[in-house]
């Protein structure tokens, strides 16, 4: 394993390591906000300690990265393929636009995590938020999976305003008691055992990362919100 | 409804007695407009449909068709023109948005057609280009603000990645998905072949056309179609569309119907669902924001290749322009509002944005005046129509120009405007597999190239008339350029001298 102490080393500087180093297992310490950490990478193995800066594991190809701490803005922004690990909570855009691959994320994510988010044959995006996200969650999905689990949100809508709003595809898993309030372009159904059959893999391999039971969070009541119709303009235009 | 009947624009005149009933201009309207009358033995025709792109007239074997402009009138009116009152009743029958294809067709002023160019007389001879060397090789890209040189006297090379254009103009972005399979290697094998650049747009690059890569600028927008590692290595530049010149402040849409098998391996995305690019980048708010994504697409690429980042022409472009200088990025793009599109709603395509001629004379005199303008190469396109154009567009400032319209009609395209049905006849607009195939890639790229060809040659003669030998010497050379009728303001702008002065 490559051990490399970020401290203030300028980005490039530390980039360029990653990229460049021969070992598969990097370890990241005293990371303090570098950012695009792991930027396109695949078949590596990253650990990070401290708090890697905006866009990590942007275009991310296939490799796995784990962040003992928190991540900051556009994490995983477009990633292709890999998972990234976050013992803590991530920022805004979380997932931007992202294609495939898995992003766990222990407690909270920021404002329009897992927009854009599409799928595409065998590529089925995963992004799973163990608290609340913030407003604008979903916005624009075209495809792939995101579950809210809720911790700590009492039941209640575990996100901010206009959850998949611009919605086309995919689906968003929301635990809470009552409906949550959605924009009309979706809907929201109660959970059924088919939908949690779903989301069980997803549930599964965030228990394994963090801990908590299976069962007794798939026991719990979710929503599960998808489009309407996936061409949502297709009646807006007149040709002239 | 009777009220929403539209007497049709054009008119098919069939000359009978050159008709031979061969049905040619039955088989090559996908429009319908065309039929055979089996009791009358004779063709007929339904001109509701016709779209004035002159298929049936190229092909008619006997020149026996002609497309004509309908006489059938509005009761004339300066302030309700015909057009205008089919609009209000086309949008009062269905409720929906007006959608419009190409650049805005409205009389607005044509700048480039107001400025005229140098020549020498006596003094500063001018030059034979025929005979004489012409440099018109242009580099787009950051220039380094010093050399800097080892221990041992030696320059360290510090230039940072840039595309080596042949001749100062790339073919500007047009997806996979908007135009054709076809029309999409023309333009790739007309780039290898001159020396320069197409784009993929925003629908990601084929698998077909990664051999081309050296010639290719992909494209990153918000929807992200298409973008992943092996994407934007195949490419020489990167190219982050923020706006485009026909839609400014719009975003993208590709109908899912448009969503075909190949188009969906392009782009990435299941079959049939809707390809939405909306207006903003939503990780973008600010120019520091932008920056973020500059440096990410320099990491995931390893600083190999310039960032472009393309926005339309708006009213404070020059401010605009003059962050995307500090970002990082290594050549702006700037789309004026004639800029092309394959669908646009037609009140923004006709509305929205400014002339690029008077954007691009603020850019650079903005990035001039603030010491900035070797951060960035400029390129400007939305209706660069000719070689003189590109004249005045380097003299102005630009280190190239970016053409599209252009392109398509050395393709075929008859400027019939309505690329958004996906019926184009010349196989361009379409994805319609009889259709994709009216337009053979071995002639496209050749007529391509001819026009390469052609413009360069001009842009030579024009530079020897100036006595100009290298395109450097004219870029920026505003001396080079007159006003003719502009007024102080727009001449003041425009930082030239009126003709005679």
């Amino acid at each position: 394993m490559k051990k490399i102490t970020a401290d203030l080393m300028h980005f490039k500087t530390l980039n360029d390591l990653v990229r460049d180093c021969e070992d598969k297992d990097i370890f990241i310490e005293h990371c303090v906000g570098q950012r695009y950490i792991a930027a396109s990478s695949k078949g590596k193995s990253i650990i990070i300690t401290g708090t890697p800066g905006n866009a990590l594991g942007a275009y991310l190809d296939g490799s796995e990265i784990t962040v003992n701490g928190n991540a900051q803005d556009a994490m995983g922004d477009t990633m292709n393929d890999g998972r990234i690990v976050v013992h803590g909570s991530a920022g805004d855009t979380t997932g931007y636009g992202m294609r495939g691959g898995t992003i766990l994320v222990r407690d909270n994510a920021g404002y329009r995590a897992g927009i854009h988010m599409k799928q595409y044959r065998d590529h089925i995006p995963a992004l799973v938020i163990g608290g609340v996200a913030g407003s604008f969650l979903g916005e624009y999905q075209a495809g792939g999976v995101i579950i809210v689990l809720g911790k700590g949100a009492e039941g209640k809508q575990p996100t901010g305003f206009f959850c998949g709003t611009g919605m086309h595809g995919g689906k968003i898993y929301l635990r809470c008691d009552e409906a949550p309030d959605i924009p009309i372009q979706i809907k929201a159904d109660v959970a059924t055992e088919d939908d949690k059959e779903d989301m069980r893999p997803y549930v599964a391999e965030y228990c394994d990362a963090f801990g908590g039971d299976v069962e007794e969070l798939l026991n719990q009541k979710f929503y599960v919100l998808t489009p309407n119709s996936n061409s949502p303009y297709s009646r807006m235009y007149t040709f002239n | 409804m009777a009220i929403d009947f539209l007497y049709p624009q054009y008119e098919v005149i069939r000359n009978r007695d050159r008709c031979i009933t061969c049905r040619a201009c039955e088989r090559q309207c996908a429009n319908k407009v065309h039929h055979y009358d089996v009791d009358f033995e004779r063709m007929e025709s339904d001109e509701s449909k016709c779209v004035d792109c002159h298929r049936c007239v190229s092909l008619c074997p006997t020149r026996a068709l002609k497309i004509v402009k309908t006489n059938h009138t509005f009761r004339e009116n300066a302030n309700w023109q015909g057009e205008t009152i089919m609009e209000v009743y086309r949008q009062a029958g269905t409720g929906g948005t007006l959608l419009s294809s190409m650049g805005n067709p409205k009389d607005f002023p044509v700048y480039w057609d107001k400025m005229l160019i140098n020549a020498s007389q006596v003094t500063n001879p001018s030059i034979d280009p025929l005979r004489e060397p012409m440099e018109i090789r242009t580099y787009l890209g950051k220039k380094p603000g010093k050399i800097e040189r080892d221990e041992n006297g030696k320059i360290i090379p510090n230039l940072s990645p840039r595309l080596k254009l042949e001749v100062p103009v790339m073919f500007s972005a047009m997806s996979y998905g908007s135009i054709s399979y076809n029309a999409h290697e023309s333009l790739a094998r007309a780039s290898k072949e001159m020396g320069t650049f197409y784009n993929t747009g925003e629908g990601g690059l084929h698998e077909d056309f990664y051999q081309w890569g050296n010639n290719t600028i992909v494209q990153v927008a918000s929807g992200r179609f298409g973008v992943q590692k092996d994407y934007l290595d195949a490419g020489a530049a990167i190219e982050i569309k923020i706006g485009q010149g026909a839609k400014p402040g719009i975003g993208g849409h590709l109908p899912g119907a448009k969503v075909a098998p190949d188009i969906s391996r392009t782009r990435m995305i299941p079959e049939g669902t809707d390809a939405i690019s909306p207006a903003p980048h939503h990780d973008i708010y600010s120019i520091e924001d932008l920056r973020q994504l500059v440096f990410s697409l320099k990491e995931a690429t390893a600083y190999q290749k310039p960032v472009i980042v393309k926005i339309s022409a708006v009213h404070n472009v020059a401010a605009i322009a003059s962050g995307i200088a500090r970002s990082g990025a290594d050549i702006i793009a700037i789309d004026g509002y004639r800029g092309g599109t394959g669908a646009a709603p037609t009140r923004i395509r006709d509305n929205v944005g400014i002339p690029i001629e008077l954007a691009l004379a603020a850019v650079d005199q903005r990035l001039r005046d603030e010491g900035i303008r070797d951060n960035v190469s400029v390129v400007v396109g939305g209706s660069i129509r000719n070689s003189a154009d590109i004249v005045k567009a380097i003299a102005l400032g630009a280190d190239a120009v970016y053409i599209a319209t252009s392109a398509l009609m050395a393709l075929g395209c008859h400027l019939c405007r309505t690329c958004q049905n996906g019926l184009c006849n010349w196989g361009i607009a379409t994805q319609r597999p009889e259709l994709v195939k009216r337009l053979n890639p071995d002639i496209g790229s050749k007529r391509l190239v001819n026009l390469l060809t052609a413009w360069s040659h001009e842009i030579r003669e024009m530079m020897g008339g100036m006595g100009i030998n290298s395109i450097e010497a004219l870029r920026g050379n505003r001396l080079m350029l007159r006003g003719i009728g502009l007024n102080e303001k727009e001449l003041e702008i425009l930082g030239i001298k009126h003709a005679g002065e």
